[in-house]
């Protein structure tokens, strides 16, 4: 973990409701893909936390949805604005049990954390199909970014408005070694409940402080109480207590 | 520059203590800079059985500030002891308070007695004040009998000071703390987080899965230092002041107010080195106020009659 100060290079909303931010500062911290950062908002007493969606050099890129104040004002911050970030945080994914053609399964603000995932595993030679699952067509972004990269993408929408109609579980039956995923709660519980093979998903939750000392974000898992903040936010399948 | 403390007889390097349930067992804070700076601090909330708390949500923000709803979450006394404490004992060479709760005045006394035991504990931090679980914490502290009780028994059971940690849902706080300090207590925390709630408008239910939570952070801090303002005239025995704390010149005020120590709360959550940064601009915040002597202006604001308080 590292504190230190970051300068909002880009602000460029996605949709209505998502925008991506783009900071430059010292990432070293950042070690892993999955690993999330939290910044403090300008106004605000808890710092929010966010995914890092991809780590380039000095520069981050986080993907803000706006469902609050917090986030209200993070999107609306001009570049050249200077934002106080804790880094480094949080487990990240790990590519060692991928196979050879992981599936990623984004749902809604969770999508675009899979971003520098994908990037790795193509890296390292996997063959990556990324299902992009979202509630309307309105709502759909990182299409392009995870194509450009080389991924196979598909996208589901509930309202059956772009891509096939269908939800995340509707993209289980597409062929693969291993299964990652990022999304609403509701969303990974069912997935984990149908998936059997090698699987890790990446959890939300409200958080104190995001690394580890005021048990804010605790759930219960098979082995126990975990730290979304610290002892994830990527937990292994089969292992949260939905 | 002298900024040493006294706190139940115990000598501090200085009074900031970070307040129990924001700091963990230290390990968090320790991987980050180098806690021994600190005059000590009390570890999370500690039962005889390992707790899982409250369901989530259990955070929530609110305008200079926070609610929290853990509920006491911990690994229990006997991993504490086993594992918490030797890990600390590697990077914090100083005696920390341990925070003693319970469900029983037994339970209370059990735990009391086992944190009694360790070098690594100079003072019991008994907590009944925590608002966030039924049949416990805030439900002995509410009133003066049942937390003189609570005292008293641990008191009779350990060899080291004991500090009770008060809760501000009350209407007198005044006469828990007298009622504490006549049953034994060697020295007062306060205060804890004050009964609070959030309502999602768009869900219309609470945000936090236990309904109701506690507010800290800066919000607080005039109705903790009123409190600790109060309570330094009806009592004889040292306070620890929190409640909102986030820079030196609180801890000035919490000192002028009447109490011994200051504790860190909320703070550390939104900056993990609040707490350092605090102690480090003690010396020029002393200079600012033409302080030399840190310990000379415990209490310092309360003109007129000022009753004789021990350290």
């Amino acid at each position: 973990m590292k504190q230190t100060p970051f300068t909002l290079l880009e602000n460029t909303p996605l949709t209505a409701e998502v925008h991506q931010l783009r900071l430059r500062g010292d990432c070293a911290a950042v070690t892993a893909p999955g690993q999330f950062v939290q910044v403090l908002v300008p106004g605000q007493f808890l710092r929010r936390p966010f995914s890092v969606c991809d780590r380039s050099g000095d520069t981050l890129t986080l993907c803000v949805r706006r469902v609050g104040r917090g986030t209200e004002t993070l999107c609306s911050l001009p570049a050249g604005a200077t934002l106080d970030l804790l880094t480094g945080l949080g487990n990240g994914f790990t590519l060692d049990h991928a196979g050879g053609a992981p599936l990623l399964i984004g749902g809604g603000s969770g999508v675009g954390a899979l971003y520098g995932l994908c990037r790795a595993l193509l890296a390292a030679g996997k063959s990556v199909t990324a299902a992009l699952c979202f509630r309307s067509a309105e709502q759909i972004y990182y299409v392009n970014q995870l194509k450009a990269l080389g991924a196979a993408v598909r996208v589901y929408t509930e309202d059956g408005g772009a891509g096939t109609r269908g939800r995340a579980t509707d993209a289980l039956a597409l062929p693969h070694s291993s299964l990652y995923a990022c999304g609403p709660v509701a969303m990974l519980a069912a997935l984990d409940g149908l998936e059997s093979g090698p699987a890790q998903l990446s959890l939300e939750a409200r958080m104190g402080c995001g690394f580890g000392a005021c048990m804010g974000c605790t759930i219960e898992t098979a082995a126990g109480a975990r730290r979304v903040c610290r002892d994830g936010p990527v937990f292994p399948g089969k292992a949260v207590v939905w | 520059m002298n900024t040493n403390v006294t706190l139940c007889g115990i000598p501090l390097d200085n009074p900031v203590i970070p307040a129990s349930g924001t700091f963990g067992y230290g390990l968090e804070f320790a991987a980050l800079y180098d806690i021994n700076c600190l005059g000590s601090f009390a570890c999370k909330g500690t039962t005889e059985a390992p707790r899982f708390g409250n369901p989530g949500p259990r955070i929530a923000e609110s305008a200079a500030g926070m609610l929290n709803s853990v509920g006491l979450q911990n690994p229990g006394i006997d991993a504490v002891l086993a594992h918490e404490l030797p890990a600390l004992a590697k990077v914090f060479h100083k005696p920390i308070l341990a925070n003693v709760c319970g469900f029983s005045i037994d339970e209370y006394v059990r735990v009391a007695e086992k944190f009694d035991a360790s070098p690594q504990v100079g003072w019991l931090e008994v907590n009944v004040s925590c608002p966030n679980v039924h049949g416990g914490g805030m439900g002995f502290g509410a009133a003066p009998e049942s937390a003189a009780a609570v005292t008293a028994a641990v008191k009779r059971a350990v060899k080291k000071p004991v500090i009770v940690k008060l809760t501000p849902n009350v209407t007198d706080i005044a006469a828990i703390a007298r009622a504490c300090e006549d049953a034994g207590a060697d020295g007062l925390s306060l205060i804890n987080t004050l009964l609070a709630m959030r309502i999602d408008p768009a869900a219309r239910r609470p945000v936090l899965a236990n309904g109701t939570g506690g507010l800290s952070g800066p919000a607080v801090f005039p109705v903790a230092l009123r409190m600790v303002w109060q309570v330094y005239e009806a009592v004889r025995i040292p306070i620890i002041g929190m409640g909102g704390v986030s820079c030196a010149a609180d801890v000035i005020e919490m000192l002028l107010a009447g109490a011994t120590a200051v504790g860190v709360g909320a703070a550390n959550l939104r900056d993990p080195c609040a707490a350092r940064d605090i102690v480090a601009a003690l010396p020029e915040t002393m200079a600012r106020y033409g302080i030399e002597t840190l310990s000379d202006i415990i209490g310092g604001a309360h003109h007129g009659e000022r009753r004789h308080h021990r350290m």
